[in-house]
């Protein structure tokens, strides 16, 4: 079984309108959206929910007001802020480290589970699809990008999974990319798509990952696309598709379709060159 | 004052909204700071071409353990809720990306075998772009948590400014720290089914901290989608800017878009709503 992903750097360069189609193309297959702080591949993709599970990826200190004695010790040794002057647990800043629990003199702080989001599963044709909701400001975004990988694997052998990867380069993509054969880094050609491909190209490295690029709307800055290709072989990294700037990409999600349906778009022309490449070289 | 802009969806144009709301504030004759949040992928400078006058690392307190003091009871290990310590064959084993810096284990290691070291993950740097204090945070390579820089940053902000906070995309950690004493949220949306989505997504965060917030359309066309969405949920919409293949060509070279008349009183229009209320 092998394993893509695609990511960006930064966001809104077209994630989600590659891996869409990807998805399409491919044959056996799992996808996943793994940008779990905003998805957005169930739009697109036609699915089925069978399945939705909460998950719960820490703890969460509660302070038993009865037992106790404000004596601060707990306030004093909490590095979040988390404890306040009416000694109430601020959801928000709490990490769950269970430091307040050990200090606590009267035993009047027990540890809880915090939910982290919930993990839904779906039926798709030729596979399955997970995607993940987080609760706003949860901490643990990668635990729950790592387990909507596993449970993939639980419940369907595919050739191929598709992860649909979330911006930045921090513990949501470093769990995403992380045991990946390939990733599709997609960028546009604008100065911020540039430094910010270079950053996730740094880190794919860091993990020994190889990287394939996608310039997207590459028509709106000529000259960065070729400031982008000239970028990508000083490091010998593949430019495996130019992707013209194509009004077909924006109806194509508003139809919830992926832009590969639509047989007269010159995007969807390009994406599947694209496709057939990393098919070739993932041998899938 | 601080305003934060944040959007869910990435992509959707906070960067080019702070900077160019920053310069115009500053050119208004506002004491105004700009502050990249987005530690991951900050790209505010690209525009604001700041003079930098200051680099700093952001360190964070991770373990360290005196082996000669280490009696291998495994009770740090045991207790760290993030499995950031494992004892192997009596010996610790440290693994400091996944470590918080909480402290729990120097606290409460019996032999007292735990002291905590720095360790660096990041730095802040900042400069100045005319009278335009600028600040920017990034996360090095390799590094998982963002949120330790996001705290110094908030450190920098002053209460006698107006702070210009370019927060990072989704709704996690990073989000929330970044638009924590946020006095206003801007939220920078697009007109797609993506973009309603997140946005969403965005007013629920600001929605559960009670900040004060409207909407800004970008990349805005005929599509009545988000307006729509506003109306129906009176949410204020602060302003439009229109879908325009000469804006995406200027922001593609990293250039501010406030030089052009038309676009410069969309952002005085947003400055009278937030800012010019008494």
């Amino acid at each position: 079984m092998k394993t893509l992903v695609v990511i960006s750097g930064k966001g809104g360069t077209g994630k989600t309108t590659i891996s869409s189609s990807f998805a399409y193309l491919a044959k056996n297959k799992n996808i996943a959206d793994c940008d779990v702080e905003a998805p957005n591949l169930n739009l697109i993709l036609n699915n089925k929910l069978i399945k939705k599970e909460q998950y719960i990826g820490g703890k969460i200190a509660n302070i038993n007001k009865v037992k106790c004695i404000k004596c601060g010790i707990c306030k004093d040794k909490c590095r979040f802020g988390a404890i306040n002057s009416n000694y109430e647990i601020e959801e928000a800043k709490c990490e769950g480290c269970g430091v307040c629990f050990n200090v606590c003199p009267n035993n009047a702080i027990e540890m809880m589970d915090d939910e982290t989001g919930n993990i839904l599963l779906s039926d798709i044709s030729g596979g399955k699809f997970a995607y993940g909701k987080l609760n706003i400001g949860a901490d643990g975004a990668g635990k729950v990008v790592t387990e909507i990988r596993e449970s993939l694997k639980k419940y369907h052998n595919a050739d191929l999974t598709i992860i649909d990867g979330s911006p930045g380069i921090g513990c949501v993509v470093m769990a995403s990319i992380t045991g990946c054969d390939a990733a599709v880094v997609v960028t546009e050609p604008t100065q911020s798509g540039l430094d910010d491909m270079k950053r996730v190209i740094s880190l794919l490295e860091f993990f020994d990952i190889k990287a394939y690029v996608i310039i997207n709307k590459y028509d709106i800055n000529i000259n960065k696309s070729e400031e982008i290709k000239k970028s990508c072989k000083e490091n010998e990294i593949e430019v495996i598709s130019e992707i013209p700037f194509d009004n077909y990409v924006n109806k194509a999600i508003k139809e919830n379709k992926p832009v590969i349906l639509f047989e007269e778009s010159l995007a969807a022309e390009e994406i599947k060159k694209a496709w057939n490449y990393v098919k070739e070289e993932l041998k899938i | 004052m601080n305003i934060s802009v944040l959007s869910g969806k990435g992509g959707t144009g906070k960067t080019t909204i702070s900077t160019n709301l920053a310069v115009r504030l500053t050119t208004k004759g506002y004491k105004t700071q700009y502050l990249d949040f987005d530690v991951e992928e900050p790209n505010g400078f690209i525009f604001l071409k700041p003079q930098i006058k200051n680099r700093e690392d952001v360190a964070v307190k991770v373990p360290q353990i005196d082996e000669d003091l280490c009696n291998g009871c495994g009770l740090c290990a045991k207790k760290c809720n993030f499995n950031a310590i494992s004892v192997v064959k009596g010996k610790v084993v440290l693994f400091e990306k996944l470590c918080h810096s909480c402290g729990l284990c120097s606290i409460i290691c019996p032999q007292k075998a735990v002291t905590e070291t720095d360790r660096v993950i990041g730095k802040i740097e900042k400069g100045f772009n005319g009278k335009l204090i600028t600040y920017r945070g990034i996360l090095n390579i390799g590094e998982p948590m963002g949120v330790p820089i996001i705290e110094k940053l908030q450190e920098q902000t002053k209460s006698d400014y107006i702070n210009i906070i370019d927060s990072p995309p989704g709704s996690s950690c990073n989000v929330v720290h970044s638009i924590e004493g946020s006095d206003y949220s801007i939220l920078v949306t697009e007109p797609t089914k993506f973009g309603l989505h997140d946005l969403k997504i965005a007013v629920k965060v600001v929605e559960k901290f009670n900040i004060p917030y409207g909407v800004v359309i970008n990349k805005s066309q005929q599509d009545n989608i988000i307006e729509d969405f506003c109306n129906k949920n009176n949410i204020k919409i602060i302003a439009k800017i229109p879908f325009d293949r000469k804006i995406a060509h200027k922001y593609s070279k990293g250039d501010l878009l406030i030089n052009d008349e038309k676009i410069a009183s969309i952002f005085d229009s947003i400055i009278s709503e937030v800012v010019e209320v008494d």
